[in-house]
């Protein structure tokens, strides 16, 4: 790839005359050898299983194997649509789609790992809201998620997408980043806008340590995607209003990685530390080695 | 750069519910698989580290079941398919290892396979995002990670094999992308793994195969898109 930064990623976009989408795609290409139809073609792929998922988790029993979660995403729904909602409109539909695509793959269901399995509901819950709000076609999707691709792959270079290398902030925190950055782009901001996006939604997640109870990808996993959802959508509505992450974007990567770097292993995807180790935490631990 | 593209990034396509522990654990048995060349009759699965203590929960031993039986990481068979795997006449086993692992998510295999009886044994990391490191095929230090496609070599250790597979290489216009060789002992034998840029074509294999010195010739590939309810035949 031409770029190793965010920064270095929006003057090349500048240069070129490319949304970062746009530019994604050519770079691809350029370093598969495959032709940029063919790079387009995997990633709709992708996108059908992200819609898949989505009304999988929206329609189907989504209880896990553990039997500690599911149908959470149909509750939040139907909540939505009952009552009167503290959240509600665009963002409690972000939040539930995120939730039901979490929940699917607890209960090993397909998703795509975006940019793992679990952070997975983020951006399909941001993309499919979005979709069906402004009535974007698929390839405009398509194109967005390239542009997500993009981010990832400069925080994942220069940081980390795992929870066990750097904590939750470098799983979910790297899928909000990524969302929202690219659904900025998407509503018609800049390179550079999309930039602060990024920054803006990792400033707000930096220290989040992963403490999965029973090391399972479910209990805080499920519910940080339908918050993460949420998150990405205001991070993109600050950078669309013209509010600037202070400190640049590039920086505030390398400070995940800092901070990552000095999590302790208890609260990097070991279940020793955190939610994990709290009396319920440990009990449901135990239940589960029972029930074996 | 540790990641080197896009869709190493977005992606892969998986049944859930962890990139480490369920993707790339079905990738690590799907490559063993595509190396022994067969269904396995018979498959001994150690798991170490994270695998052992969490290999239940999160699938890893049906992502390993799949895996041999050449499902995709995708595949909506996954979750049934150590029943699947017993269904197709394979005895699977599971269990946890002791000392020394090469990484948090490491799993050893020991397979038989259903028609020659060949036997192979072959170890695996998982090293995050659904990305895997195959780093021992009985008993030979490999590091293939199966995204590119790659051709195995087993080979005696003579003057000039090397110079004659890159000479068949050249002719067929393959690019070698990656290139490693682990003998047991000088003159003895050895295996030969190749990264190619491009898929290897049955004229190139059976040209390797037609080498003097070359004994077995086999190709790992775990490149493939979405799944489409594919393929009921799990035997073949």
């Amino acid at each position: 790839m031409n770029f190793q930064t965010l920064s270095q990623l929006a003057v090349l976009c500048e240069e070129r005359g490319l949304g970062i989408g746009e530019l994604m795609i050519e770079e691809q290409s350029a370093e598969s050898g495959r032709s940029k139809e063919q790079e387009f073609a995997t990633m709709s792929q992708y996108y059908g299983v992200m819609k898949e998922a989505v009304h999988r988790g929206m329609t189907e029993d989504t209880t896990s194997r553990s039997g500690l979660t599911g149908l959470d995403a149909q509750r939040v729904a139907a909540y939505n649509a009952a009552d009167e909602p503290c959240l509600g409109g665009p963002a409690g539909q972000a939040m539930a789609y995120a939730l039901a695509v979490s929940e699917v793959n607890a209960s090993m269901g397909r998703i795509i790992a975006t940019p793992t399995a679990g952070s997975c509901g983020i951006i399909p819950g941001v993309f499919l809201s979005c979709q069906e709000r402004f009535g974007w076609d698929d390839d405009f999707m398509v194109t967005g998620l390239f542009a997500a691709g993009a981010i990832g792959y400069v925080i994942a270079n220069n940081s980390f997408v795992s929870g066990a290398e750097g904590g939750c902030q470098a799983e979910v925190g790297s899928a909000i980043g990524m969302a929202a950055g690219a659904l900025t782009e998407m509503r018609g901001g800049t390179p550079a806008q999309a930039v602060h996006a990024v920054g803006l939604a990792l400033k707000n997640t930096l220290g989040l340590i992963c403490d999965p109870v029973g090391g399972l990808v479910e209990i805080p996993c499920i519910v940080r995607n339908g918050f993460g959802a949420v998150t990405a959508l205001a991070a993109a509505d600050m950078a669309l209003a013209g509010v600037r992450s202070v400190i640049p974007s590039d920086e505030v990567i390398k400070v995940m990685l800092e901070v990552g770097s000095a999590m302790p292993e208890k609260h990097r995807e070991t279940a020793e530390g955190g939610l994990a180790q709290t009396p319920t935490g440990r009990q449901i631990m135990k239940d589960l080695r029972n029930k074996k | 750069m540790r990641f080197k593209d896009v869709f190493s990034i977005i992606g892969p396509a998986m049944v859930g519910p962890s990139s480490s522990h369920t993707a790339g654990a079905a990738r690590i048995g799907r490559a063993a698989r595509q190396v022994l060349g067969e269904l396995p009759r018979e498959a001994e699965v150690t798991f170490f580290g994270s695998f052992a203590a969490t290999y239940q929960g999160h699938g890893t031993d049906r992502a390993i079941a799949g895996g041999l039986l050449d499902f995709a990481t995708d595949d909506h068979r996954l979750p049934d398919s150590i029943e699947l795997a017993e269904e197709a006449g394979m005895q699977i086993s599971f269990g946890q290892g002791t000392g020394l692992f090469p990484h948090p998510n490491t799993v050893r295999l020991r397979l038989v396979g259903k028609e020659s009886g060949t036997e192979l044994t072959l170890t695996g990391i998982s090293i995050g995002g659904g990305n895997i490191e195959i780093v021992d095929i009985d008993g030979f230090g490999v590091k293939l990670t199966g995204m590119y496609p790659t051709v195995l070599i087993r080979h005696m250790d003579y003057l000039g094999v090397l110079a004659s597979v890159t000479e068949v290489m050249r002719q067929g216009q393959f690019n070698i992308g990656h290139m490693s060789l682990d003998r047991k002992n000088r003159s003895g034998a050895a295996l030969t793994v190749l990264e190619l840029d491009e898929a290897a074509t049955a004229e190139l294999l059976q040209n390797l195969r037609a080498l003097p010195a070359v004994a077995t010739v086999t190709v790992v590939d775990l490149n493939d898109n979405v799944s489409d309810e594919k393929g009921k035949d799990i035997t073949s």
